[in-house]
């Protein structure tokens, strides 16, 4: 598959890729535009409050993607580069960390509410962790579908501190019979018809000492549009669990039936999580872990290398939480493969940086990268595909030439 | 959590303008925050009853949702159709039956 960096144009070509569906007077608060390389893939490149230029998939409410060259920079992703995905435009603006509480109720001994500094002076955890959109990837679905066309930017990995939610549920005492915890974020609808986005995590899960209520990133408060002042770290599971903004949580003795669970974020019930391109799965369950992922960030799609040289191919894979056991990469196309030497191990949820030395003959190379799990998990060589654009995990391609 | 983004955005505007782009590494509170989003920028593109668009899909969201989507013949009149309904069916958008063929119409004929 043709490979996801967003070339950055700058100025001319950029206003001129702006000139439909952009009004004048905002072109000048473009400096460039990034291209996704997918058909209708140009985006506008917009500074946000406490965030660089991010590339915008949508600005109500607003969806940002992280620029791949990012990825390339630093194992952690820096917050102000870190993506942004809202479903219900009713954003919070205005947040008095002072003020605010999340309540925990429901199946509990004893309803509470704790207060940011309440929920500060219990011990605090730490964890790096990968946040992935379900739909990061989006874009290259082949036949395309709808929803967010997003190229590889909409995941980062970030160090989260927080309390355990098993912390706070014990706080409140979970009842017996309780089967569910619902999670639900100060962000809303516009109208009451629209269903606010509430989501479920099973009650062992929710138990489990990781799951982690986080008011800090990479040693910092949270910025506003990634939740703060309090959000859900689910370490390994897709970011549509990681519910933003705090500040309900609710013990049910059900399944929850909400549509961000029941109707919406379903993946096929079979073992590939797939179905054939442009049918419907028999029957779905929830989405649930990552697939594991690897990236080449040094080299981007169509970049010239010179022949003969000695060449650092570095990148990032991660997984759902087992950990990565092994990175092997191929120049000739997937002929062959050559175990690259892993990074500093940062945890099972972190990304895993890689990197292999390679000499190139001249000529054109199809650089590849498959990353294997601590499971043994790998990825496809062939794209899988699901009607919600959901899990890609394909083997990535780049392709470049030595001269 | 019903509030208007509008209301929120004249708040910021009338005052509560904290530095909030300075904040450094956390410190043990917080001042209250008060968040300005950009101007929106993406706007319909010119088409047959684009004002009819315009009033019943903004106030949910931008313009940019409808821009992006994939292109080609299989992104036509079933594939906008579908979209709106469920805008109405599933996201209880209120949108006049009488309208519904205008905008799938718009849609088709414009992106």
């Amino acid at each position: 598959m043709i490979d996801r960096r967003n070339l950055i144009k700058h100025s001319g070509a950029a206003i001129a890729a702006l000139g439909t569906g952009m009004t004048s007077p905002s072109l000048r608060a473009f400096a460039a535009t990034a291209a996704l390389p997918f058909d209708n893939g140009e985006r506008p490149l917009v500074k946000y409050p406490q965030k660089r230029p991010m590339i915008s998939l949508t600005s109500r409410p607003p969806q940002l993607e992280t620029p791949f060259s990012v990825f390339n920079a630093n194992v952690i992703t820096p917050n102000d580069a870190f993506f942004v995905r809202y479903h219900l435009a009713d954003v919070p603006l205005n947040i008095d960390p002072d003020a605010f509480s999340v309540g925990i109720q429901g199946k509990v001994d004893k309803p509470i509410k704790l207060s940011l500094a309440d929920i500060k002076k219990m011990p605090a955890v730490d964890i790096v962790a990968v946040n992935q959109c379900s739909g990061n990837s989006r874009g290259f679905f082949n036949p395309r579908v709808a929803g967010g066309q997003l190229g590889n930017g909409a995941m980062g990995n970030a160090r989260w501190r927080g309390v355990p939610l098993k912390a706070v549920l014990d706080r409140a005492g979970v009842q017996p019979g309780a089967r569910q915890v619902t999670f639900n974020g100060m962000d809303g609808p516009v109208t009451d018809k629209t269903p606010d986005f509430v989501k479920a995590l099973d009650i062992d899960h929710a138990r489990d000492g990781e799951v982690m209520l986080a008011y800090s990133m990479n040693g910092a408060d949270l910025p506003v549009l990634n939740g703060f002042p309090l959000r859900l770290v689910v370490p390994g599971y897709y970011g549509t669990y990681w519910v933003k903004h705090l500040n309900e949580i609710t013990v049910i003795d059900n399944v929850f039936d909400g549509f961000w669970m029941k109707t919406a974020y379903r993946i096929p019930d079979n073992d590939c999580n797939c179905v054939e391109p442009g049918t419907a799965p028999k029957a779905t369950i929830p989405i649930n872990r990552f697939k594991v992922r690897s990236f080449i960030t040094s080299v981007a799609d169509g970049a010239k290398l010179k022949a003969g040289a000695q060449t650092t191919l570095k990148g990032i894979a991660f997984d759902g939480g087992k950990g990565i056991k092994d990175v092997a990469v191929s120049t000739d196309g997937g002929k062959t493969w050559a175990r690259a030497s892993l990074g500093k191990d940062l945890g099972k949820y972190s990304f895993r940086e890689w990197q292999m030395r390679v000499r190139l003959a001249a000529g054109a190379h199809e650089l590849k990268v498959r990353a294997t799990s601590n499971g043994g998990e790998t990825q496809p060589m062939e794209p899988l595909w699901n009607g919600a654009g959901y899990l890609r995990n394909v083997v990535e391609t780049v392709r470049v030439r030595a001269a | 959590m019903k509030l208007s983004t509008l209301a929120l955005t004249l708040t910021s505007l009338a005052g509560l303008i904290i530095g909030i782009c300075g904040s450094g590494p956390s410190e043990a509170d917080a001042k209250p925050v008060s968040y300005k989003l950009p101007n929106q920028t993406a706007t319909f593109k010119p088409g047959p009853n684009m004002e009819v668009v315009q009033n019943n899909c903004t106030s949910c969201h931008s313009a940019d949702y409808v821009q992006t989507q994939p292109r080609g013949p299989k992104f036509k009149e079933v594939f906008w159709r579908a979209e709106v309904t469920k805008m109405i069916k599933v996201y209880g958008a209120p949108i006049d039956e009488a309208v519904v063929d205008k905008i799938v119409d718009y849609l088709t004929q414009t992106y």
